[in-house]
């Protein structure tokens, strides 16, 4: 069912967060010709061959899945600035370089439809992974030095990296707030909330996907 | 979010003008999901996006009728089931949370004035059928103060056995603009969290619920 992802689990499923990453605009080559496509979301085309045009990433996809275009990968997805954006991100513990919103979902969508437009495939693809393993292991070590307070800021996380650690951070926030305030404690015990109450206020490491 | 059409950092007029509707129904949607509690139902963006995808159905079909090159027939096909799953999942997470807190909903008129003529209906009908069956299968069956299906007992002053929705739980957001919000509430410290547009804070639903309404801050 389309709205009843459970919420214990996590707010949106990956492929939601993939449908959200699926409206940014990415730059394709047409290969055909086609008039302008006036859709719901938008207008696009007209599509010359040898132009490039920007279209949302599920278009995109689909235009080269019937091989009606190829890719221009986006600026930073280049071996240079990744190789950079990795060594940035090794070296500083807290803080978390600039990468585009949704980079994971497009370089994922990148990496299974258009291969051969990507130059040096594999080595950008490893860098990506390992870009996100260092990014993973970033915010869980810095979950473990959260103080209690009302608001947290996270600067430069992508939206799979939120997904992935937003129950866990919520129930821990949500601990802390409760233990700092007790007195609203006496109101809400007689409220039934949607979360089961935890016994202990450990933070619980999230579930890594391997 | 990058939008195709935001113009950046312009007037909020301008850019309400250049936002298409699809966008609207995403962030509504995401917003809606993100929350615990239900929010303003956007009846005219519903009816907006419903007249428009009935449009592309009937182009669809014209299309296929005049033998119109199956390729963009199938691409105008998928933006039409993009933005059917918005509308669908979007009316779908509401009636989520009708459900969840139906007593809440109909007891408080804040609550009530955000749910849309149908969802109303839906409601009352839904919580008759439940009081019914509750009543039937157990409360008829138990003494006489504690047969009430909203409270525990007679002796209760509140409707004790409505659960509510959990306000003080803690969501994702993210801000257009500069905005400067107090943590705490009124009669405590004045604290204030300053957001810069474009960062992301987890923060109590709380402090960010007006801005939300007022569509300052977008919820990741």
């Amino acid at each position: 069912m389309a709205g009843q992802t459970d919420p214990h689990i996590s707010l949106f499923s990956p492929q939601e967060v993939e449908f959200m990453a699926e409206d940014e605009l990415v730059e394709i080559v047409p290969n055909m010709n086609m008039e302008q496509l006036n859709f719901i979301s938008g207008d696009f085309g007209r599509f010359i061959p040898q132009i490039p045009t920007k279209v949302p990433l599920w278009l995109a996809v689909a235009l080269k899945r019937r091989g009606k275009c190829t890719f221009r990968p986006p600026g930073w997805m280049s071996v240079d600035n990744l190789t950079q954006i990795l060594e940035a991100e090794r070296e500083s513990q807290s803080t978390f370089q600039a990468l585009p919103f949704s980079y994971v979902e497009i370089a994922r969508l990148l990496f299974d439809h258009a291969r051969d437009d990507i130059p040096d495939m594999y080595m950008v693809r490893s860098l990506v992974e390992d870009i996100r393993d260092v990014r993973l292991h970033k915010l869980e070590t810095n979950l473990g030095s959260f103080q209690g307070t009302s608001a947290v800021k996270i600067s430069n996380v992508s939206a799979m990296e939120v997904n992935i650690v937003r129950p866990f951070v919520i129930r821990a926030l949500e601990a802390f707030y409760k233990h700092d305030k007790p007195e609203a404690d006496v109101d809400r015990d007689t409220r039934s909330s949607r979360q089961q109450r935890e016994a202990n206020n450990e933070p619980r490491r999230p579930l890594r996907q391997r | 979010m990058a939008s195709s059409s935001e113009a950046g950092g312009s007037a909020d007029y301008e850019t309400l003008m250049s936002t298409s509707d699809v966008e609207l129904l995403k962030r509504a949607w995401r917003n809606e999901k993100a929350t615990p509690e239900i929010l303003q139902y956007e009846g005219a963006l519903v009816d907006r996006a419903k007249e428009q995808i009935e449009l592309v159905e009937e182009t669809i079909d014209d299309y296929v009728e005049n033998c119109i090159d199956p390729l963009v027939v199938s691409l105008y096909q998928m933006d039409l089931d993009r933005t059917q799953f918005l509308l669908r999942s979007y009316l779908r997470v509401r009636l989520l949370k009708i459900e969840k807190f139906l007593f809440h909903n109909l007891k408080s008129e804040e609550a009530e004035r955000r749910l849309s003529e149908q969802e109303k209906v839906f409601a009352t009908r839904c919580a008759d059928d439940l009081a019914k069956h509750f009543e039937e299968t157990v409360l008829l069956k138990l003494p006489e103060n504690y047969q009430s299906v909203l409270k525990q007992s007679l002796i209760s002053e509140v409707d004790d056995m409505v659960p509510q929705p959990h306000l003080d739980t803690f969501v994702v957001c993210r801000s257009k603009n500069f905005v400067s919000l107090n943590l705490y509430e009124e009669g405590e410290s004045p604290e204030t969290v300053e957001m810069e547009r474009g960062d992301l804070y987890f923060i109590r639903y709380k402090i960010v619920k007006g801005a939300i309404e007022s569509g300052q801050i977008d919820l990741i």
